[in-house]
This record gives C-alpha cells, structure tokens and sequence, in this order.
C-alpha cells in the first residue's frame, strides 16, 4: 500500500484544463519533489489533494482511502503546509501547535507530547515557549511543518514551502525535511527549484496539467544538470 | 463526541484570544452603537413620539426603544466583520487549516459561527452595561434572557456573513459589504422605529422591514429584554438561520469550490 495514489486526475476552471490524466504513485518513505513551472498545475493539485476542491475526474486515495468516499479518514492521514503562511502570530508556538492539535481531535497532555515531539523533530524545541511574531520567517515555517505532524500522518504535502526565504533558511528546511524522510514519513514536495531536490529523491514533472516523468532525480538528470533537463522538458517557463 | 468538542472549544478559545489582542476592534464595535445611543438617539429623543407597543409597559424615550438595535447592530457589524477577515486577511489559510481537519466541515463551520457569536455576546454585554451607566437599565431578569436570544440571532447573522463570504466576490471591500448588507438590512428594520411608524409613510416600507430577517432578530432581542418571548421573530430568525448556513455550507462545499471561483493556479 502506497500512501498517496492519484489516478487519472483531471480538474478544469471552467474551459481552463488545469490538470489532465494525472496519475503516479509516491514511494512510501521517500521524499518526493513535485516539480513544474509556476502555473503547471501544483497548487490545483494541492488543493485537490487535501480537498478544498473536489475533482469528478479520477480518483485519490491516501494511504488506502478513498478521498471521495472517505475523506475523513484519508485527511487524517495528511499533514499539510501550504505555500501561505496559516499562523497566529500573537500566540505562542506551543498554543499554535495546541490549536492545530485539537482540530484533530487531540488535546491535553497528549497534545503537548505531541507538540514537543514534533517540534524537536525539526529543532525548533527551545522556541516553544516564544510568540509566533517574533520568530524569522525559516523559523516560522518549521513550526509550521512540525504542526503538520503532530497528528502523525503517513504523508506529508508542502506546496512550496521556501518561497519568500533567505537562502540559508531554505537549507534548513530542505535539510529537514530530507531527514523526515529518511526516518520513514513520505514526503511530497511542490517546487519550482531544482536545487532542493538531491539525486536520490523521486521527482515528478509537472507541465500544463500533465505528467512528464515520474523517476528518481539522478535517472532523469542522467549527469547532466538537472535545471538543464528541466528547462528541456518544459520549455524554458519560469525556471531558476 | 469529545473529539469534536475539543475542536469546537479550541476554535472558540482561538477566537477570543484574537479578540483580546486586537483591542481597537472592540473599541470600534463599542464606539459605533454609543454614538447612536448618545448623539442619534438624544436629538431623535424630541422629534420622535413612541406610543406604547409591546413589550414596553409605559412611555419610553428613544433611548431605550433603539437600545435593542443597537445590539443587533452590534451583532450585525461582528458577523460581516469575521466573515470578510476570513476573505482578506490571512484568515483565509486559517480557514483552509480548519477545512483540513478531518471533522466534518459543517461542525467546523458552524463552530467558527460559534466562536464569532461568543465574541458578539461579550461585545453586547459590555455595551448594556455602559448604557445602564447612561440610565438605561432594564429589568434584571432581561439581562439573563437576552442570552439565548444574543445567541440564535448572532448565530443567524454570522451565518449570513459565512454565506456572503463564500459566494460573493464582486464585494471587494467592508465598504460594499456596508453600502449593499449593513445599511439596508439596519434601517429597513425595527431598530430606529417600529413597524407602524414605518407603515406611516409607506406600506411596502413597512412590507420590507417585516420580512428582513433582521428585524426578527432585533423584536427577539427587544422583547427577550423585557423577560418576554417573541415566538414569531424567533421562528424567523430560526429560518433564516437554517436558510443560511445550509446555503453557506453549499457555498464552502468543495465539489463546488470555496476558493475555486477566486483563485486558480
């Protein structure tokens, strides 16, 4: 059993095919970039993915559910960060974390385990205590990945969750999360920068609503740059 | 069952927590209805004749006839106001937090109502009681009944809010939201006179303000105020609430797309 499996996706905005015959499956504990030009379909895919928008066409299933026909069991399995910021900054981390936990139905002692644990997962154990205003914008986005945790989900989604970071701040979290990875959570990764992506990761291609390839990065750079063969792929659009 | 109470408790603790941070938003919603009650009403005071009605027993002065609209007022502002937070301000990826939260979204939805009404009440009550400091005190057991009667119209009221935030973007700003919700439902209503002195200049004034939602939740208001129960208005703003939050939720269903018709990419 995978933990995210899209077949044959297709969403449009009105006449505006956004995405068409989408279909791949992420390997279980692997970090997986969803790479593709801004406008290739990713934040569609993201918001169908965690259903704030419902597509009649193909099918999702998380972690072996159904999202259509149980999509409270199949969210339960998601964690998500999205690519704007969802913070209350004059709350504290730990109440931010608390908030997000009893949406899940977790409180108590068991959310602040929870919360802890999430937390020093990706080093952000010490700022617990501290206003959500007052952290820079690389610290903020780590609460916000380990928020996305605290409910143990097997996959995570991040819609491109370094723009607007100063190049060391991005470092941090692409290191991070690599490391979730590796401890076994599946990761799935939206983004426009090839170098966030390492060679051992999978890398979807995303162009115009389609999948161009679906393979390991090193297998589909085959020692080339992996920007170059990008910028092949889709035309030159929007890539740095 | 705890679950979705730890849900809804953490969404109305989020909110009022939001609420004391943001002090000039409760001075606001303060300021505006005792400016009505202080200025409006006291120059209105000599113009206006307010034969006795029910619920009032004896001659009242027009301070303390539109006292009861001013808290719908009050309630009115509250409920636009969290509806277009959530519409401009980053309350929107608050929203999609909530959404993905593996509740199901009515009970999330209209614990987000919950959370805005639990706001309004403070609000109200802290208004009653700056008026009461003004000499406008109403009887005691008045104070406690107008709680559930704050609770269904401001649920009411939020919910239309909730709906004009998922279906209407031609809205850009508070400003249309003011000039095309707020001011029309506010005067075509029973707040600043009763029904038969509007029917003295028209009946289809009078027609309207009868039928606006509105103005059920403003007599509910009034006569829970006095210790009495308008089961008519409470029947109607019921309805009205049912016809909202059924259509609101529609409008944040996602096989119709809360943000699809706003936002692609």
């Amino acid at each position: 059993m995978t933990a995210l499996e899209i077949k044959d996706l297709g969403y449009s905005y009105g006449a505006k095919r956004a995405l068409d015959g989408v279909s791949f499956a992420l390997r279980p504990g692997k970090f997986t970039a969803l790479l593709g030009p801004n406008g290739a379909g990713k934040s569609t895919l993201f918001a169908l993915l965690t259903r704030l928008f419902v597509s009649r066409e193909g099918r999702i299933s998380v972690a072996g559910h159904d999202l259509a026909r149980e999509p409270r069991a199949a969210l339960s399995k998601i964690g998500v960060v999205f690519q704007q910021p969802t913070l209350d900054l004059d709350m504290s981390v730990m109440r931010n974390m608390r908030y997000f936990a009893a949406l899940h139905g977790i409180s108590g002692r068991d959310a602040d385990a929870r919360s802890e644990r999430a937390l020093a997962q990706l080093g952000m154990a010490e700022r617990a205590g501290e206003k959500v205003r007052d952290l820079n914008g690389g610290h903020r986005r780590r609460m916000e990945i380990a928020r996305a945790l605290i409910h143990e989900p097997e996959v995570l989604l991040l819609d491109e969750p370094t723009v607007g970071l100063d190049f060391k701040s991005r470092q941090a979290i692409v290191e991070h999360v690599h490391g979730l990875a590796e401890r076994g959570l599946t990761v799935f990764w939206a983004t426009h920068l090839v170098d966030e992506i390492r060679d051992y990761d999978d890398v979807v291609v995303l162009h115009r609503g389609r999948v161009l390839a679906h393979r390991a990065a090193a297998k589909l750079r085959e020692g080339r740059p992996l920007a170059e063969v990008f910028i092949e792929m889709t035309g030159g659009e929007d890539v740095r | 069952m705890t679950l979705y109470l730890t849900a809804m408790l953490a969404i109305i603790r989020r909110e009022a927590l939001r609420f004391i941070h943001q002090r000039s938003r409760f001075l606001a919603a303060l300021v505006r209805p005792l400016v009505w009650l202080v200025v409006f009403a006291a120059g209105f005071r000599a113009a206006l004749g307010l034969s006795i009605i029910p619920p009032y027993q004896t001659y009242i002065t027009y301070e303390v006839y539109i006292v009861p609209g001013l808290c719908g007022m009050i309630q009115l502002f509250n409920g636009m106001q969290s509806s277009l937070s959530l519409v401009y301000d980053q309350e929107m990826g608050s929203m999609r937090l909530l959404l993905t939260s593996p509740l199901p979204r009515w009970w999330l939805l209209f614990s987000k109502l919950l959370a805005g009404v639990a706001v309004s009440i403070l609000q109200v009550y802290v208004f009653l009681a700056i008026a009461a400091g003004f000499g406008i005190v109403l009887p005691l057991a008045g104070y406690a009944l107008v709680l559930p009667a704050l609770l269904v119209s401001g649920l009411m009221l939020g919910a239309l809010g909730l709906l004009i935030s998922s279906t209407i973007r031609q809205l850009e700003n508070f400003a249309g939201v003011m000039n095309f919700v707020i001011f029309p439902m506010f005067f075509l209503s029973t707040a600043l006179y009763p029904l038969w002195k509007m029917a003295e200049s028209s009946t289809l004034l009078r027609d309207i303000c009868a039928w606006n939602p509105f103005t059920h939740a403003v007599e509910l208001i009034r006569f829970a105020l006095y210790a009495e129960l308008n089961g008519w208005s409470l029947l109607w703003v019921c309805l009205s609430f049912a016809l909202f939050f059924a259509m609101a939720l529609v409008g944040y269903d996602p096989s119709y797309g809360m943000t699809r018709r706003r936002k692609g990419g």
